[in-house]
């Protein structure tokens, strides 16, 4: 088999991944605010309710797709695929198991973060071409608040970088194997020296997944339905569809920069290869229920304190933050370089 | 290394003509009857009062500069955070002092009032 030919595979395969993250993200996020809101959520459509999204997707494929006059017609085209090309991207250099990635980028934290940041220039056409007042200032809002949290989530895994002196995510999966003395795994989240770094990634890339409390740029009960407002059927589909993938990118970069990736402690080499790919799953699916729970726990923050919140705390704090961290590194000679 | 920056542009199209198919599939199985009053600019029932493409509030040109120099700092800390365990302690003043360089800007925009939300 060529390596194109392979590659192309992968990618195929990235893309039937996030078809199915969709669906099985939008059913499990039913369920779960039904349970935070003590009601049942979906439960008449099949066993459970399981058929409920399928359905939903025929639907929306079904649905009359409805151009309005006024809209800019290239852009109001574009922005779909300017939103959801990068969200399928951010699949590329994500490692599944130590063989299981599209491709093992070099550079594979920093595309992450930046195919990531693309989204909201989408999300920006999307408002602008729209020729709508709520979908202008949901769009605007949506760049606003991806610019102010851009510098922290970006400076946020520097920590890791400095400590294991790489941006290769599967090398730094590796860099978390083994134990402390035989008790914790050595995953970076249970050493206290990432716990700073950890808590503002959180915050920030909470930011990337336009969900409560920091859902700006939709807020149905202020904005109809922001950005998207002007767009139906299948156009519709694929920004919330985006929305569902950047989730699980986030999920799965938290889990692999704290979590240990696919590592497991106390699990032979052996045993663990063949389910390493489930591993990771499980643990992304953990974040993302996780991410879930903040959105059915947490209210809508307003505009000014989000923006003002990244600027005047989180950006003085990280920056601090890397300069204590590196002195601490270099002063107890604790890196441990992989590359 | 090329081998997977080929990959990323196969990347791209795949994501193009996944979007144009989904869109053209649902183009083919949806019905279509546009009229006046559906292909309106939706506000709520209200007819719309002129374009929304207006001039928007300076503050968010304010936050996208700051955005830009703080920004291209990062450019810088990405490669230093890379190469900070091959060096010595002498990279981590350097970076002290190039960061107080920046402090100092985000203090000045602080007191001008950048931040605040009028």
């Amino acid at each position: 088999m060529s390596p194109e030919l392979a590659s192309l595979l992968r990618i195929l395969a990235a893309v039937g991944l996030m078809l199915m993250n969709g669906v099985i993200l939008i059913y499990m996020l039913r369920r779960v605010l039904g349970r935070l809101h003590q009601r049942l959520g979906p439960v008449h459509v099949g066993p459970q309710g399981l058929l409920q999204t399928p359905m939903d997707v025929l639907k929306l494929l079904t649905k009359e797709d409805i151009t309005p006059t006024n809209v800019d017609k290239a852009l109001y085209f574009i922005a779909p695929a300017a939103v959801f090309t990068p969200s399928l991207m951010a699949y590329a250099a994500i490692p599944f198991s130590p063989t299981w990635m599209v491709t093992d980028l070099d550079t594979g934290l920093l595309y992450t973060l930046v195919v990531m940041s693309l989204v909201s220039m989408g999300l920006l056409m999307a408002g602008w071409a729209s020729a709508n007042k709520w979908s202008l200032i949901g769009g605007m809002r949506s760049v606003g608040q991806h610019i102010a949290y851009e510098i922290p989530l970006l400076l946020s895994v520097l920590p890791v970088v400095m400590y294991v002196g790489t941006l290769n995510l599967s090398s730094i999966v590796e860099a978390q194997s083994g134990t402390w003395l035989g008790i914790l795994p050595q995953w970076f989240i249970t050493n206290p020296l990432f716990w700073p770094a950890f808590i503002i990634f959180i915050v920030s890339a909470l930011i990337k997944v336009n969900q409560t409390p920091f859902d700006m740029s939709e807020a149905e009960s202020e904005l109809v339905a922001g950005f998207a407002t002007e767009y139906s059927s299948m156009k519709f589909g694929l920004f919330f569809l985006s929305e569902f993938s950047n989730s699980f990118i986030v999920s799965a970069l938290a889990v692999t920069l704290f979590f240990g990736g696919w590592t497991l402690p106390f699990v032979p080499d052996e045993v663990l290869a063949p389910i390493a790919p489930v591993v990771f799953m499980l643990k992304v699916y953990v974040g993302i229920f996780v991410l879930m729970w903040i959105r059915g726990t947490l209210p809508r923050v307003r505009m000014d304190h989000l923006m003002q919140f990244a600027w005047k705390i989180l950006i003085p704090a990280v920056l601090t933050w890397i300069l204590v961290f590196g002195f601490i590194i270099k002063l107890f000679d604790l890196g441990r370089p992989v590359g | 290394m090329p081998q997977d920056y080929l990959t990323l542009g196969m990347f791209v199209i795949v994501g193009l003509l996944f979007t144009a198919a989904a869109v053209t599939a649902s183009n083919l199985l949806s019905p279509s009857a546009p009229s006046a009053a559906k292909s309106a600019t939706y506000e709520c029932g209200s007819k719309p009062i002129g374009l929304p493409w207006v001039q928007f509030r300076v503050g968010y040109y304010v936050y996208a500069l700051l955005f830009l120099a703080f920004d291209i700092e990062t450019v810088f800390l990405f490669p230093w955070a890379l190469a900070f365990g091959l060096m010595g302690m002498e990279v981590l003043w350097a970076m002290t002092i190039f960061v107080i360089i920046l402090d100092i800007g985000l203090v000045y925009a602080w007191k001008e009032g950048a931040f605040e939300w009028r």
